[in-house]
């Protein structure tokens, strides 16, 4: 009997593949976008754990000096004060036209030396410790380096994050040209008993908590927050294609349920094989997912992985590996997807009569009350969103907020569109207008699912839209104000650095030093500039607060500007005080955005840093020139001291680079927002398929009054573009309180910084007419099957039917 | 492998295939390392310093004390000295690699720690002249003029610390033929000299608090480039201190046969007498598990040569040094012919 009902069960598919295709793909997509997000996520936390381990120094405290430079004397003088440290000299440098960050250490000291990625590699010490060395690295960082000319043999190593290149610090003080110099000291887990405290033997060293750790994963949470939260929603949606498909798929076989329950399957065997029908499509639907997911994700990594690197110096691989537990969410999200949706179903075959005949009414009408819970629990949810957010602040707060905003918007739509259809139709004079606006209204529970997916894509790509414009319309803007400079060079020693700066005296109009020391700033590591008094400063550096006279007074007197995220992390504003370092304590005059820069950073006046911060290096300068000058300046500076052409940049380099990093995470978050618009589309469609065969009944009596076939066709389209529109105008006052929340609360809580809102109207009516067209597209097949339905099938459901 | 545990492996020669014969007869080694040659005579004080053109070298001080307390200790203070390279270069260029090893021994404790540096930024070195040899803060200086007659020696750990003066008025023992000490029948020597008669005073930082302690110390010097033959697996050594005023250093290099043995007889006026292979005579005669492994604890030691005939105890059986090469070291009782105390150290047990 089972495998009888199973059979009959099934052959509804079979007349009905493009359902089954909707059904499985609708989840496929649901599953595959959220696996995609998961993979990602898992990957990147994969990576920064491993990195952590790899590098063992993120766990440790860390000795710096503020002027970035330790002499290896110093070190041995702590050594010989009994402390067990581990000196490390690291720095970019260009090996075969590659820049990569290398990390000399010592590997006698350092606590996590690498071992090769082949048991076979024996290592003679010999060859680690004296020239050329050996260069340890990851595969995917080897594959960048042309091995053959490299200064000294590379030995891959699983052990090591991308992009860093570790040799001894006896290979790495030539390699960087730093000889004698230590830029940190690890101090180890282990220490003898009764020393003597660091702050007494190196009073001029800054102590900092093992933060790597906290620190990455403070700035990449964000990030993946955004992504999880992208993953949710392409699920949502995914979801109400798969809800429509079901529902259909069950409605349709309603006779079909009663006809096995009256030729005696019972009720429970019926609901079991169901059951099972269910499981095995959403298996089915969920290894496509997966598959799907792993495409995605393995086609979004390297870009991900690229833009966690540029932000945040986080090392993530570009290469997905597969995970068990990834592959189980993936099947577990998609049974769940399938049993949300399909447990609808199974419920209404419950309360079946088995004799009664299909009513009239819609397969799910809505009623007053119904729109009452709905409308209400929609305001709750909103109101609630705000609440959690005023109460905690916080990134998880926000991300409340945005949830509840979301979902209350997406719950209120149906009894907002039905007051308007209702106003609309109450307003309708001609008869067929009349008659066109309440079929609508009385449709919409059928839709109301589809249109709210439409609305949570449409007014997320606005939304995020907004905020990935706004974001580089403020940054370019920022970038011009920021990089007033022409050239930017750095020297490789502070000598060749003052020969430089004596040169280009002559030769441009202003050379501006960059020199920075790094201290802790309100307890947070942080750098503080020195400036010199220019222009340059005060026409075009960014100021979002300041105090009058604020370039006087910094110059003049015992004050600061700092970056806004360190303004908004301490809470301290123009006029509060902020200690530098002990014994520096100055007042805060202004604050200036610094959009990209995870870390807090302060600007005085240069013999201010000077006073306080002893030997800060004297290498790099800003060069203000007129623009059609600067070629040969540079030709004849680098041909003077014989500079390498990484020591000399131009302003729309550093622009290039710093745009390409924020461009690579908004190639992401543009894919899955393409990727949930095309759900939403295919949601409206499966809905519009699922109400076309319900409304025969309903339209054949009004093809029987007179109204052709076209006519009712055209008619069915123009209904969906109607609803589609009035979703699209809904969702606009949505997306832009998404844009809100996103640049002023979220980005504010992840990075630090809040961006000016920027509105783009042009994005909007394209988006509009994308969600036209999609909704017109949409009602083109049902109608199509209208216009052609053979007039016999309109009047048998005069006979059939009634 | 693990780069740091191959740099160690280094550090000591054990069960490295022999590859350092007489190079050509010019004293070097196929890598240029020097070779020891006999007839050589010592040059002091320039000899208390490093050798960087030879492999290995080391200075080894034990030290057998009594505290205030009443409990038996042991001190052991190691400087080892391991060439990558036969020459010293400046800065962290140095193919020089240095390696500290510390230990504390009571009846029921053993207290060791470890410091590795290179040589070439100033983190670990010796000098001839004022003696001073140190690796991090660890330290073992001498006063000007004096060579290694009057030292204080300083070594931490975790959880232990010492500080102690030693004083020797009798002349340095030149072990074998003049400071030339053969390891191997086929002739495979080291320089090797000590100072065996300090009297030593001093304080012991232990958990529970300091202990004053007065004893006997015993300096070793050794350099060589390949002490040791493909099948010697490892040696035990002997440096005994007897109530008479007379001293012995023996030891032997185990091998799949007898050994090879060698010994210095010390007379009270700090007269030495070397002895041949053979002439010492040692027996294991009880042993216990230390680190999953079977080792010597209680020796029967005879020199016939000198009417010796003794049994030599651990003063803690688990005088275990669980450093990155790990060996047995550690205070002794002496009973029999003669009594008295020293120190006993063992290495390639398995």
């Amino acid at each position: 009997m089972r495998r009888t009902g199973l059979a009959a069960l099934l052959s509804h598919w079979r007349r009905q593949p493009l359902q089954l295709v909707t059904l499985v793909l609708g989840l496929a997509l649901a599953t595959g976008l959220w696996s995609a997000v998961q993979a990602i996520n898992g990957q990147a936390r994969a990576s920064y754990a491993q990195a952590a381990e790899q590098l063992g120094a993120n766990r440790l405290l860390g000795l710096t000096a503020p002027n970035g430079s330790i002499p290896v004397a110093q070190y041995v003088q702590l050594r010989r004060a009994g402390w067990q440290l581990s000196p490390i000299l690291e720095g970019r440098v260009r090996l075969n036209s590659t820049t990569i960050s290398l990390l000399g250490v010592d590997s006698l000291s350092y606590p996590v030396p690498p071992a090769p990625a082949s048991d076979q590699e024996t290592l003679d010490p010999a060859d680690i410790l004296t020239a050329p060395g050996r260069l340890f690295a990851h595969p995917e960082t080897a594959d960048k380096l042309a091995v053959a000319a490299l200064p000294a043999p590379l030995i891959v190593t699983d052990h090591l994050p991308v992009g860093i290149v570790l040799t001894d610090i006896a290979i790495a003080e030539s390699l960087l040209e730093r000889s004698g110099e230590i830029s940190r000291i690890l101090v180890l887990p282990d220490q003898p008993a009764g020393l003597v405290p660091l702050s007494d033997i190196a009073p001029d060293l800054v102590l900092s908590e093992p933060n790597g750790d906290a620190d990455i994963a403070r700035l990449t949470d964000s990030f993946h927050l955004n992504l999880t939260a992208f993953g949710l929603l392409s699920f949502a949606v995914g979801l109400f294609i798969v809800n429509g498909t079901v529902g259909l798929a069950f409605h349709q076989r309603r006779g079909m349920f009663r006809s096995l329950r009256a030729l005696g399957v019972p009720l429970g065997v019926l609901t079991e094989l169901l059951l099972f029908e269910l499981l095995a499509l959403a298996l089915l639907a969920g290894f496509l997912g997966l598959i799907i997911g792993y495409l995605v994700a393995a086609a979004l990594l390297p870009d991900v992985a690229a833009s966690l690197r540029g932000l945040y110096g986080a090392p993530v691989t570009g290469t997905l590996t597969l995970r068990p537990a990834w592959i189980a969410s993936g099947l577990a999200i998609a049974l769940l997807g399938a049993l949300i949706a399909g447990g609808q179903g199974v419920w209404h075959l419950h309360r079946l009569p088995i004799l009664a005949a299909p009513g009239l009414q819609s397969w799910r009408l809505g009623s007053a009350s119904r729109d009452r819970t709905q409308a209400l629990t929609g305001v709750g949810l909103v109101v609630g969103g705000f609440l959690v957010q005023g109460l905690a602040q916080g990134l998880i707060a926000g991300f409340a907020l945005l949830a509840g905003l979301m979902l209350g918007a997406a719950l209120l739509l149906p009894p907002i569109l039905g007051q308007v259809l209702g106003w609309i139709s109450a307003r309708a004079r001609d008869p067929v207008a009349q008659w066109v606006w309440a079929d609508l209204r009385s449709h919409m529970p059928g839709l109301s699912l589809a249109l709210m997916a439409l609305l949570l894509a449409l007014a997320t790509n606005i939304g995020v839209g907004t905020m990935v414009s706004s974001f580089r319309l403020t940054f370019t803007g920022w970038l011009d104000q920021r990089l007033a400079s022409e050239l930017y060079v750095t020297a490789r020693s502070d000598d060749e650095g003052a020969a430089i700066r004596d040169w280009l005296l002559s030769r441009s109009d202003a050379v501006l030093p960059i020199r920075y020391g790094e201290l802790r700033l309100a307890d947070q590591p942080g750098r503080v500039y020195g400036i010199a008094d220019h222009a340059t400063y005060r026409d075009h550096w960014p100021l979002i607060e300041a105090l009058p006279g604020v370039w006087d007074r910094l110059h003049t007197e015992r004050t600061v500007l700092i970056n806004e995220q360190l303004a908004r992390r301490t809470d301290l504003w123009p006029g509060d005080e902020i200690a530098l370092r002990s014994g520096w304590t100055v007042e805060i005059v202004g604050v200036y955005s610094d959009y990209g820069n995870p870390n807090a950073q302060a600007i005085v006046s240069l013999p201010a840093l000077l006073l306080h911060v002893p030997s800060v290096p004297n290498r790099q300068f800003g060069v203000r020139i007129a623009p059609d000058l600067s070629v040969r300046l540079v030709d004849e500076l680098r041909s003077t001291f014989g500079l390498p052409t990484s020591a000399i940049v131009d302003q729309a380099a550093i622009k290039a680079r710093s745009l390409g990093v924020f461009e690579k995470t908004f190639v992401v978050t543009g894919a899955l927002n393409v990727l949930t618009l095309g759900a939403a589309s295919f949601a409206i469609l499966t809905s519009l398929l699922t109400l076309w065969t319900l409304r025969l009944p309903q339209l054949a009596p009004v093809w029987a009054l007179g109204l052709t076939r076209k006519r009712l066709a055209w008619l069915e389209v123009l209904r969906s573009v109607a609803l589609t529109a009035l979703t699209a105008c809904l969702a606009l006052p949505l997306g832009l309180a998404l844009a809100w929340v996103l640049l002023d609360v979220i980005n504010v809580e992840a990075f630090g910084w809040r961006l000016p809102m920027h509105l783009f109207p042009l994005d909007w009516a394209r988006l509009a007419v994308l969600a036209l067209i999609a909704g017109g597209i949409a009602a083109v097949i049902p109608a199509r099957r209208l216009r052609t339905t053979p007039p016999a099938d309109m009047l048998r459901v005069f006979s059939n039917e009634r | 492998m693990n780069a740091r545990a191959c740099i160690v492996l280094l550090m000591l020669c054990i069960s490295q295939p022999a590859n350092a014969q007489g190079f050509a007869g010019l004293g070097t080694d196929a890598e240029g390392f020097a070779i020891p040659q006999p007839g050589q005579p010592l040059d002091f004080p320039a000899d208390h310093g490093a050798h960087p053109a030879f492999r290995i070298e080391w200075w080894y001080l034990t030290s057998t004390l009594t505290g205030d307390d009443g409990h038996s200790y042991g001190v052991q203070w190691t400087l080892f000295r391991s060439a990558l390279k036969p020459y010293e270069d400046a800065g962290w260029q140095s193919p020089q690699l240095w390696m500290g090893h510390a230990a504390l021994t009571s009846e029921t404790t053993h207290q060791f720690d470890e410091r590795i540096a290179r040589g070439g930024i100033g983190q670990a070195g010796v000098i001839a002249e004022p003696f001073s040899a140190w690796i991090d803060d660890w330290q073992m200086t001498g006063q000007p003029k004096k060579g290694l007659s009057e030292l204080k020696l300083t070594a931490r750990g975790e959880a232990f610390q010492y500080e102690l003066l030693l004083n020797a008025d009798t002349p340095l023992v030149l072990h074998g033929e003049a400071g030339y000490s053969t390891k191997t029948e086929d002739g495979k020597a080291s320089y090797y000299y000590s100072q065996p008669a300090y009297s030593v005073t001093g304080t012991l930082q232990l958990p529970d608090g300091p202990v004053n302690v007065t004893g006997q110390g015993w300096l070793d010097r050794e350099w060589s480039s390949q002490p040791l033959s493909e099948d010697q697996t490892g040696w035990d050594w002997f440096s005994l201190s007897f109530d008479s005023g007379a001293r012995m250093m023996g030891f032997r290099l185990r091998d799949s046969g007898d050994g090879y043995t060698s010994a210095t007889w010390i007379h009270p006026d700090g007269s030495s007498v070397s002895l041949p292979n053979g002439a010492l005579e040692i027996e294991p005669i009880e042993t216990a598990v230390v680190e999953d492994r079977r080792i010597p604890t209680v020796w029967q030691v005879a020199l016939p040569a000198q009417d010796l005939n003794i049994t030599v105890t651990a003063l803690n059986p688990q005088s275990w040094m669980g450093t990155s090469f790990p060996y047995w070291e550690g205070p002794v009782t002496v009973m029999g012919s003669h009594a008295g105390r020293g120190y006993l150290e063992m290495t390639g047990y398995e």
